[in-house]
């Protein structure tokens, strides 16, 4: 069974989504990163889509979904890389995932992903 | 309206919505749809897909490059001879889901494309139709 | 087909300047002053490719090859008064105004003989009545191109997004936005905030008259879409009926606005942790430090 990779850099998570996914695939994504999360006590996961030509609202609810659940394990997720056309198709669908940080770029990403754990930090 | 190419396979399982993406993109291609028209037509067949495959039980799909009065489009007819739907209003309704998705299929699909059509019977399936015309 | 225009061969091999000199005399009543000139070279032409075309004993058949120089000549007298905004009925006339400087020449080369005359003028009239409608077309094609352009251009015009520091995108939108213009507009700003790896966009519509419920939706799913791919939007200048419109779309709650352009640049500097420090009244200060400093050492002494 095909399976997208999971990174660790330092106390973040990255996966690099670089197929077209199919339902099966997305689902396996979400189990997987969950308990990665827990296993490494990630304080972030940084998802990238740069790669992602089309993000339908199954994949959107997967986002959604991982958002909400990193959230509850106390960690920061971050989409980065979306596509302007990818974007367009995504808020005509409906889908504005209000719960999902964005970021341009994997950088941008780490960097909005530190803000949020020293913030946190401030107001624990 | 012309019919310039047809091509029709099954959609029974998730491989196949891949296959479809590719097969849709590089009609959209073909015709010279925009980054952005290719990009909304593929995601309007592929939720299409889903449904056909969620609830109508899988079935065929049918992608056309059609023209008329010199325009070109790519047109998908997804038929599945699943239970049909019960209330077309609602099921075209934003948020509404019999099957635990977030119900924005048919109705975010319909705002992707040109021209919408969905006919149902219930008992014997449903047969949704997409077009997206070159602007 | 020969037979037919045996006389007009004749006469364009004998007095072909003639021919021509009449005809240019003809148009100075019914081209513009303007194009005349181009008129007169353009006839030469034509009327040389008319030779030729007799020469080829072609002359029935406008579209052959024999044609091409002619046909090249009206081409470019029509795609000419097309450019200088000649009506189509000026620019038929071109052709048209041959036909009395040709008849007559042709009722010299006839002589008493009327049924040769006659056969002449009818076979001369369809020929040219081909050619004035090539014209016609050739002329339409050319206005068509014109107006095409125009709009690319005007589309162009019409987006320029520009950098005003790093990271931050500026969009001035001027004139009225109908929907069309508007999502290209859109998707040229979001292909800018990936290309510069822009961290906020401001959309400034203090140009914009007025904007109806399907532009207000396009503004609005664009800032959705820019914040999809990590990227904020600020729109500016938004005039007070346009408040309105946007209010009774219930947009107030989620787009970021701001008075005008230089309000939203200062709330873009703040948010990218950047501030704008004026230096004279910062240069003051320091002195004033300074001065006070020398003071209270000087009153130690």
């Amino acid at each position: 069974m095909e399976q997208i990779p999971i990174l660790r850099i330092g106390d973040c998570l990255l996966v690099s989504i670089q197929v077209d996914m199919h339902d099966r695939m997305a689902i396996n994504l979400q189990d997987s990163l969950t308990t990665r999360i827990v296993e490494t006590n990630a304080r972030g996961v940084l998802i990238d889509i740069s790669a992602l030509e089309i993000v339908g609202s199954f994949i959107g609810r997967m986002l959604n979904n991982i958002a909400s659940m990193s959230r509850v394990l106390d960690a920061v997720t971050v989409v980065v890389g979306m596509r302007p056309a990818v974007a367009i198709t995504l808020v005509e669908l409906g889908l504005e995932l209000p719960g999902v940080k964005t970021a341009l770029n994997v950088d941008r990403g780490l960097l909005l992903i530190r803000r949020q754990i020293d913030d946190g930090a401030e107001h624990a | 309206m012309n019919v310039e190419k047809t091509l029709t396979f099954p959609v029974k399982i998730g491989e196949d919505v891949v296959r479809l993406r590719q097969v849709v993109r590089a009609e959209a291609i073909a015709i010279g749809l925009s980054l952005v028209d290719q990009t909304k037509v593929i995601t309007a067949a592929s939720e299409i897909a889903r449904n056909t495959i969620d609830y109508g039980k899988g079935g065929d799909v049918t992608i056309e490059v059609v023209n008329t009065s010199g325009r070109r489009g790519v047109k998908v007819v997804f038929a599945d001879n699943g239970p049909g739907i019960v209330d077309m209003e609602k099921a075209l309704t934003d948020g509404y889901t019999t099957g635990g998705g977030l119900g924005l299929g048919l109705s975010g699909a319909k705002r992707l494309v040109n021209e919408f059509d969905v006919k149902s019977t219930v008992g014997h399936g449903t047969v949704v139709t997409l077009i997206r015309w070159k602007a | 087909m020969a037979a037919q225009h045996g006389v007009l061969t004749k006469i364009l091999a004998k007095s072909q300047g003639d021919l021509l000199d009449a005809w240019v005399k003809e148009q100075k009543g019914v081209l513009k002053v303007s194009s005349q000139g181009e008129a007169a070279e353009h006839s030469r032409k034509f009327i040389d490719g008319l030779r030729a075309a007799a020469e080829a004993d072609q002359l029935g058949d406008i579209n052959g090859g024999a044609w091409a120089q002619a046909r090249q000549a009206l081409t470019d007298i029509s795609s000419d008064q097309a450019l200088k905004g000649a009506t189509p009925g000026e620019t038929a006339m071109f052709v048209f105004s041959l036909k009395g400087p040709l008849f007559a020449a042709l009722a010299k080369e006839a002589g008493k003989d009327t049924d040769a005359f006659a056969r002449e003028v009818w076979a001369s009239t369809v020929m040219l009545d081909k050619l004035g409608l090539y014209t016609m077309e050739v002329f339409q094609k050319s206005r068509e191109e014109v107006i095409r352009r125009q709009q690319e251009e005007l589309l162009e015009l019409s987006t320029p997004v520009v950098q005003l520091w790093s990271g931050i995108l500026a969009l001035p939108l001027i004139g009225t936005l109908d929907s069309g213009r508007t999502q290209v507009v859109m998707e040229s700003l979001l292909q800018e905030i990936v290309k510069r790896e822009a961290e906020i966009a401001i959309i400034d519509i203090t140009g914009v008259p007025t904007v109806d419920t399907m532009v207000a939706q396009h503004l609005l799913k664009t800032v959705s879409a820019a914040r999809l791919m990590g990227a904020d939007c600020i729109i500016s200048g938004i005039r007070p009926q346009i408040a309105q419109t946007m209010v009774h779309l219930g947009v107030e709650l989620n787009v970021v606005s701001k008075a005008n352009m230089a309000d939203a640049f200062a709330l873009a500097l703040r948010s990218t942790n950047r501030k704008v420090v004026d230096r004279t009244a910062k240069d003051k200060e320091a002195a004033a430090i300074k001065a006070a400093a020398a003071s209270a050492a000087a009153g130690e002494d």
